[in-house]
Protein backbone atom coordinates (compact mmCIF):
# COMPACT_ATOMS: atom_id res chain seq x y z
CA UNK A 1 0.00 0.00 0.00
CA UNK A 2 2.51 2.28 1.28
CA UNK A 3 4.71 2.03 -2.14
CA UNK A 4 1.56 2.70 -4.11
CA UNK A 5 0.77 5.77 -2.67
CA UNK A 6 4.62 6.50 -2.31
CA UNK A 7 4.75 6.69 -6.11
CA UNK A 8 1.89 8.07 -6.66
CA UNK A 9 3.06 11.31 -5.03
CA UNK A 10 6.83 11.15 -6.67
CA UNK A 11 4.88 10.98 -9.81
CA UNK A 12 2.62 14.21 -9.07
CA UNK A 13 6.29 15.59 -7.98
CA UNK A 14 7.73 14.88 -11.86
CA UNK A 15 4.32 15.42 -13.12
CA UNK A 16 4.70 18.96 -11.39
CA UNK A 17 8.09 19.87 -12.98
CA UNK A 18 7.49 19.19 -16.32
CA UNK A 19 4.55 20.50 -16.56
CA UNK A 20 5.41 23.22 -19.01
CA UNK A 21 6.44 20.67 -21.44
CA UNK A 22 2.69 18.99 -23.14
CA UNK A 23 4.15 17.29 -25.53
CA UNK A 24 5.96 15.00 -22.58
CA UNK A 25 2.84 14.87 -20.64
CA UNK A 26 0.17 14.05 -23.27
CA UNK A 27 2.42 11.20 -24.59
CA UNK A 28 3.42 9.97 -20.18
CA UNK A 29 -0.42 9.73 -20.15
CA UNK A 30 -0.67 7.56 -22.74
CA UNK A 31 1.46 5.24 -20.94
CA UNK A 32 -1.86 5.41 -18.44
CA UNK A 33 -4.61 4.35 -20.56
CA UNK A 34 -1.48 0.95 -22.21
CA UNK A 35 -1.47 0.21 -18.36
CA UNK A 36 -4.61 0.23 -17.81
CA UNK A 37 -6.00 -2.09 -21.20
CA UNK A 38 -2.63 -4.37 -19.78
CA UNK A 39 -3.98 -4.25 -15.97
CA UNK A 40 -7.61 -5.32 -17.32
CA UNK A 41 -6.26 -8.14 -19.65
CA UNK A 42 -4.13 -9.45 -16.92
CA UNK A 43 -7.25 -9.55 -14.98
CA UNK A 44 -9.70 -10.93 -17.08
CA UNK A 45 -7.09 -13.98 -17.91
CA UNK A 46 -6.37 -14.51 -14.17
CA UNK A 47 -10.50 -14.63 -13.79
CA UNK A 48 -10.77 -16.74 -16.60
CA UNK A 49 -8.61 -19.31 -15.04
CA UNK A 50 -10.17 -19.09 -11.98
CA UNK A 51 -13.51 -21.45 -12.05
CA UNK A 52 -14.40 -20.48 -8.51
CA UNK A 53 -14.76 -16.76 -9.29
CA UNK A 54 -15.99 -17.75 -13.19
CA UNK A 55 -19.09 -19.51 -10.59
CA UNK A 56 -19.25 -17.04 -8.63
CA UNK A 57 -19.92 -13.96 -11.11
CA UNK A 58 -23.76 -13.85 -11.19
CA UNK A 59 -23.41 -13.78 -7.17
CA UNK A 60 -20.35 -10.66 -7.54
CA UNK A 61 -23.02 -9.34 -10.27
CA UNK A 62 -25.75 -8.84 -7.12
CA UNK A 63 -23.42 -7.23 -5.05
CA UNK A 64 -21.83 -5.37 -7.35
CA UNK A 65 -25.18 -3.29 -8.60
CA UNK A 66 -26.57 -3.12 -4.61
CA UNK A 67 -23.69 -1.53 -4.02
CA UNK A 68 -23.85 1.08 -7.22
CA UNK A 69 -27.02 1.45 -6.72
CA UNK A 70 -26.17 2.54 -2.58
CA UNK A 71 -23.59 4.59 -3.81
CA UNK A 72 -25.83 6.88 -6.27
CA UNK A 73 -28.37 6.21 -4.00
CA UNK A 74 -26.72 8.20 -1.11
CA UNK A 75 -25.20 10.19 -3.68
CA UNK A 76 -28.39 11.48 -5.28
CA UNK A 77 -29.89 12.33 -1.46
CA UNK A 78 -26.90 14.07 -0.12
CA UNK A 79 -26.61 16.03 -3.85
CA UNK A 80 -30.52 16.98 -3.31
CA UNK A 81 -30.15 18.49 0.34
CA UNK A 82 -26.53 20.37 -0.87
CA UNK A 83 -28.80 21.87 -3.95
CA UNK A 84 -31.46 23.02 -1.43
CA UNK A 85 -29.30 23.83 1.55
CA UNK A 86 -26.28 26.06 -1.03
CA UNK A 87 -26.75 26.32 -4.03
CA UNK A 88 -30.81 27.10 -4.95
CA UNK A 89 -31.51 29.02 -1.82
CA UNK A 90 -35.39 29.53 -2.09
CA UNK A 91 -35.69 29.82 -6.04
CA UNK A 92 -37.46 27.02 -8.05
CA UNK A 93 -36.00 24.85 -10.03
CA UNK A 94 -36.56 26.54 -13.48
CA UNK B 1 -17.66 6.22 -24.25
CA UNK B 2 -15.58 4.36 -26.95
CA UNK B 3 -12.97 4.55 -24.63
CA UNK B 4 -14.96 2.47 -21.95
CA UNK B 5 -15.67 -0.02 -24.58
CA UNK B 6 -11.94 -0.75 -25.38
CA UNK B 7 -10.63 -0.99 -21.69
CA UNK B 8 -13.96 -3.63 -21.08
CA UNK B 9 -12.93 -5.00 -24.53
CA UNK B 10 -9.49 -5.84 -23.41
CA UNK B 11 -10.79 -7.49 -19.97
CA UNK B 12 -13.18 -9.56 -21.67
CA UNK B 13 -10.75 -10.77 -24.43
CA UNK B 14 -8.61 -11.37 -21.25
CA UNK B 15 -11.61 -13.48 -19.55
CA UNK B 16 -12.15 -14.87 -22.80
CA UNK B 17 -8.41 -16.44 -23.35
CA UNK B 18 -8.29 -17.60 -19.34
CA UNK B 19 -11.37 -19.25 -19.56
CA UNK B 20 -11.04 -21.07 -22.74
CA UNK B 21 -7.11 -22.14 -22.36
CA UNK B 22 -5.67 -20.14 -24.91
CA UNK B 23 -2.49 -18.78 -23.03
CA UNK B 24 -0.49 -21.14 -21.12
CA UNK B 25 -1.70 -20.88 -17.41
CA UNK B 26 2.30 -19.02 -16.13
CA UNK B 27 1.25 -15.86 -17.45
CA UNK B 28 -1.45 -15.75 -14.65
CA UNK B 29 1.54 -16.62 -12.07
CA UNK B 30 4.03 -13.31 -12.26
CA UNK B 31 4.54 -10.42 -10.09
CA UNK B 32 4.34 -8.72 -13.63
CA UNK B 33 0.92 -7.26 -13.28
CA UNK B 34 2.17 -6.17 -9.87
CA UNK B 35 4.74 -4.08 -11.71
CA UNK B 36 2.36 -3.03 -14.00
CA UNK B 37 0.33 -1.35 -11.40
CA UNK B 38 3.09 0.35 -10.15
CA UNK B 39 4.02 1.97 -13.10
CA UNK B 40 0.15 2.91 -13.66
CA UNK B 41 0.53 4.81 -10.15
CA UNK B 42 3.74 6.69 -11.24
CA UNK B 43 2.22 7.99 -14.54
CA UNK B 44 -1.30 8.57 -12.48
CA UNK B 45 0.72 10.42 -10.10
CA UNK B 46 2.37 12.78 -13.50
CA UNK B 47 -0.91 13.73 -14.98
CA UNK B 48 -1.95 15.02 -11.57
CA UNK B 49 1.13 17.17 -11.04
CA UNK B 50 0.92 18.33 -14.21
CA UNK B 51 -2.78 19.53 -14.07
CA UNK B 52 -3.55 22.96 -13.21
CA UNK B 53 -6.96 23.12 -13.95
CA UNK B 54 -7.94 22.13 -10.10
CA UNK B 55 -6.09 25.53 -8.86
CA UNK B 56 -7.52 27.01 -11.83
CA UNK B 57 -11.10 26.48 -11.06
CA UNK B 58 -11.00 27.04 -7.27
CA UNK B 59 -9.24 30.52 -7.84
CA UNK B 60 -12.34 31.34 -9.98
CA UNK B 61 -15.32 29.56 -8.24
CA UNK B 62 -13.95 29.36 -4.72
CA UNK B 63 -15.06 27.16 -2.17
CA UNK B 64 -18.20 26.33 -2.59
CA UNK B 65 -17.02 24.31 -5.74
CA UNK B 66 -15.00 22.31 -3.39
CA UNK B 67 -17.99 21.04 -1.38
CA UNK B 68 -19.36 19.25 -4.35
CA UNK B 69 -16.75 16.47 -4.41
CA UNK B 70 -17.14 16.35 -0.23
CA UNK B 71 -20.92 15.82 -1.26
CA UNK B 72 -20.01 13.00 -3.58
CA UNK B 73 -17.99 11.69 -1.00
CA UNK B 74 -20.26 11.15 1.93
CA UNK B 75 -23.48 10.43 0.07
CA UNK B 76 -21.64 7.63 -1.83
CA UNK B 77 -20.07 6.11 1.73
CA UNK B 78 -23.14 6.44 3.15
CA UNK B 79 -25.38 5.01 1.20
CA UNK B 80 -22.84 2.06 0.92
CA UNK B 81 -22.81 1.46 4.61
CA UNK B 82 -26.72 1.46 3.93
CA UNK B 83 -26.70 -1.35 1.57
CA UNK B 84 -23.48 -3.13 3.44
CA UNK B 85 -25.52 -3.24 6.87
CA UNK B 86 -28.70 -4.58 5.20
CA UNK B 87 -28.04 -7.06 2.78
CA UNK B 88 -25.48 -8.67 5.27
CA UNK B 89 -23.36 -10.16 2.77
CA UNK B 90 -21.10 -7.72 2.37
CA UNK B 91 -18.68 -6.81 5.08
CA UNK B 92 -18.63 -3.04 5.24
CA UNK B 93 -14.93 -2.21 4.66
CA UNK B 94 -14.80 -4.16 1.44
CA UNK B 95 -18.37 -2.39 0.09
CA UNK B 96 -16.54 1.08 1.26
CA UNK B 97 -13.53 0.32 -0.93
CA UNK B 98 -15.36 -0.48 -4.17
CA UNK B 99 -17.52 2.35 -3.37
CA UNK B 100 -14.43 5.04 -3.34
CA UNK B 101 -13.96 3.91 -7.01
CA UNK B 102 -16.24 6.49 -7.70
CA UNK B 103 -17.18 5.17 -11.27
CA UNK B 104 -13.17 4.82 -11.94
CA UNK B 105 -13.60 1.40 -12.36
CA UNK B 106 -10.68 0.95 -14.27
CA UNK B 107 -8.28 2.22 -11.82
CA UNK B 108 -9.97 0.54 -8.66
CA UNK B 109 -10.83 -2.70 -9.73
CA UNK B 110 -6.41 -3.12 -10.66
CA UNK B 111 -5.65 -1.82 -7.21
CA UNK B 112 -8.90 -3.96 -4.99
CA UNK B 113 -7.51 -7.14 -7.34
CA UNK B 114 -3.75 -6.60 -6.55
CA UNK B 115 -3.96 -5.77 -3.36
CA UNK B 116 -6.76 -7.72 -1.73
CA UNK B 117 -8.27 -10.19 -3.83
CA UNK B 118 -9.94 -11.02 -7.27
CA UNK B 119 -12.98 -11.24 -6.77
CA UNK B 120 -13.39 -8.07 -4.85
CA UNK B 121 -11.44 -6.56 -7.66
CA UNK B 122 -14.65 -7.76 -10.38
CA UNK B 123 -17.01 -6.70 -7.95
CA UNK B 124 -15.14 -3.04 -8.42
CA UNK B 125 -15.31 -3.72 -11.99
CA UNK B 126 -19.02 -4.64 -12.22
CA UNK B 127 -20.38 -1.60 -9.72
CA UNK B 128 -18.11 1.25 -10.90
CA UNK B 129 -19.27 0.38 -14.73
CA UNK B 130 -22.92 0.33 -13.34
CA UNK B 131 -22.49 3.74 -11.47
CA UNK B 132 -21.10 5.00 -15.00
CA UNK B 133 -24.31 3.46 -16.82
CA UNK B 134 -27.09 4.60 -14.40
CA UNK B 135 -26.02 8.12 -14.63
CA UNK B 136 -25.99 8.18 -18.59
CA UNK B 137 -29.11 6.40 -18.46
CA UNK B 138 -31.06 8.35 -15.79
CA UNK B 139 -29.40 12.03 -16.00
CA UNK B 140 -31.84 13.87 -16.90
CA UNK B 141 -34.07 12.15 -14.70
CA UNK B 142 -31.96 12.84 -11.63
CA UNK B 143 -31.65 16.76 -12.24
CA UNK B 144 -35.97 16.83 -12.09
CA UNK B 145 -36.04 14.93 -9.31
CA UNK B 146 -32.80 15.75 -6.87
CA UNK B 147 -31.89 18.93 -8.73
CA UNK B 148 -29.02 19.98 -10.67
CA UNK B 149 -25.71 18.60 -8.80
CA UNK B 150 -27.21 15.09 -8.90
CA UNK B 151 -26.05 13.56 -11.92
CA UNK B 152 -22.50 15.37 -11.01
CA UNK B 153 -22.31 13.34 -7.95
CA UNK B 154 -23.65 10.28 -9.66
CA UNK B 155 -21.35 10.59 -12.16
CA UNK B 156 -18.53 9.95 -9.41
CA UNK B 157 -15.10 10.87 -10.75
CA UNK B 158 -16.34 9.99 -14.55
CA UNK B 159 -18.45 13.50 -14.35
CA UNK B 160 -14.92 15.04 -16.12
CA UNK B 161 -15.18 12.86 -19.14
CA UNK B 162 -17.40 9.82 -20.21
CA UNK B 163 -20.58 11.60 -18.30
CA UNK B 164 -19.84 15.37 -18.99
CA UNK B 165 -22.12 15.53 -22.52
CA UNK B 166 -25.19 13.97 -20.61
CA UNK B 167 -24.62 16.31 -17.62
CA UNK B 168 -24.41 19.55 -19.68
CA UNK B 169 -27.23 18.45 -21.31
CA UNK B 170 -29.48 17.74 -18.59
CA UNK B 171 -28.14 20.23 -15.79
CA UNK B 172 -26.92 22.81 -18.46
CA UNK B 173 -23.62 24.20 -19.64
CA UNK B 174 -22.76 26.36 -16.71
CA UNK B 175 -22.39 23.36 -14.55
CA UNK B 176 -19.41 21.86 -16.96
CA UNK B 177 -17.04 23.45 -14.98
CA UNK B 178 -18.39 21.87 -11.41
CA UNK B 179 -18.44 18.54 -13.30
CA UNK B 180 -14.80 18.94 -14.27
CA UNK B 181 -13.54 19.95 -10.89
CA UNK B 182 -15.62 17.35 -8.99
CA UNK B 183 -14.41 14.87 -11.75
CA UNK B 184 -10.64 15.90 -11.49
CA UNK B 185 -10.64 16.06 -7.33
CA UNK B 186 -11.88 12.98 -7.41
CA UNK B 187 -10.28 10.91 -10.05
CA UNK B 188 -7.07 12.28 -7.35
CA UNK B 189 -8.85 10.59 -4.82
CA UNK B 190 -9.59 7.20 -6.11
CA UNK B 191 -6.18 5.84 -5.84
CA UNK B 192 -5.76 7.23 -2.37
CA UNK B 193 -8.83 6.42 -0.65
CA UNK B 194 -9.33 2.66 -2.47
CA UNK B 195 -5.81 2.08 -1.37
CA UNK B 196 -6.29 3.61 2.20
CA UNK B 197 -9.54 1.48 2.75
CA UNK B 198 -8.71 -2.04 1.44
CA UNK B 199 -5.92 -1.71 3.69
CA UNK B 200 -8.06 -1.86 6.41
CA UNK B 201 -10.10 -4.46 4.69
Amino acid sequence: MLEILALMCAGTAVGYLIRKRPVLVRWLEKGIIWSIYLLLFLLGLSIGTNETIMGQLPVLGGQAFLLSFGGVGGSLLFAFLAWRLFFNNGKTNQ
Amino acid sequence: MRASLIILGFFCVGLASGYLEWLPESWTRTDFSLYALYLLMFLVGISIGADARVLLALRSHGLKLALVPLVTIFGTFTGILAVSMLSGNIPVTEGLAVGAGFGYYSLSSVIISELYSETLGVVALLSNIMREVMTLLFAPLMVAAFGKLAPIASAGATSMDTTLPIITASAGKEFAIVALFHGIVLTILVPVLVTLIISLA
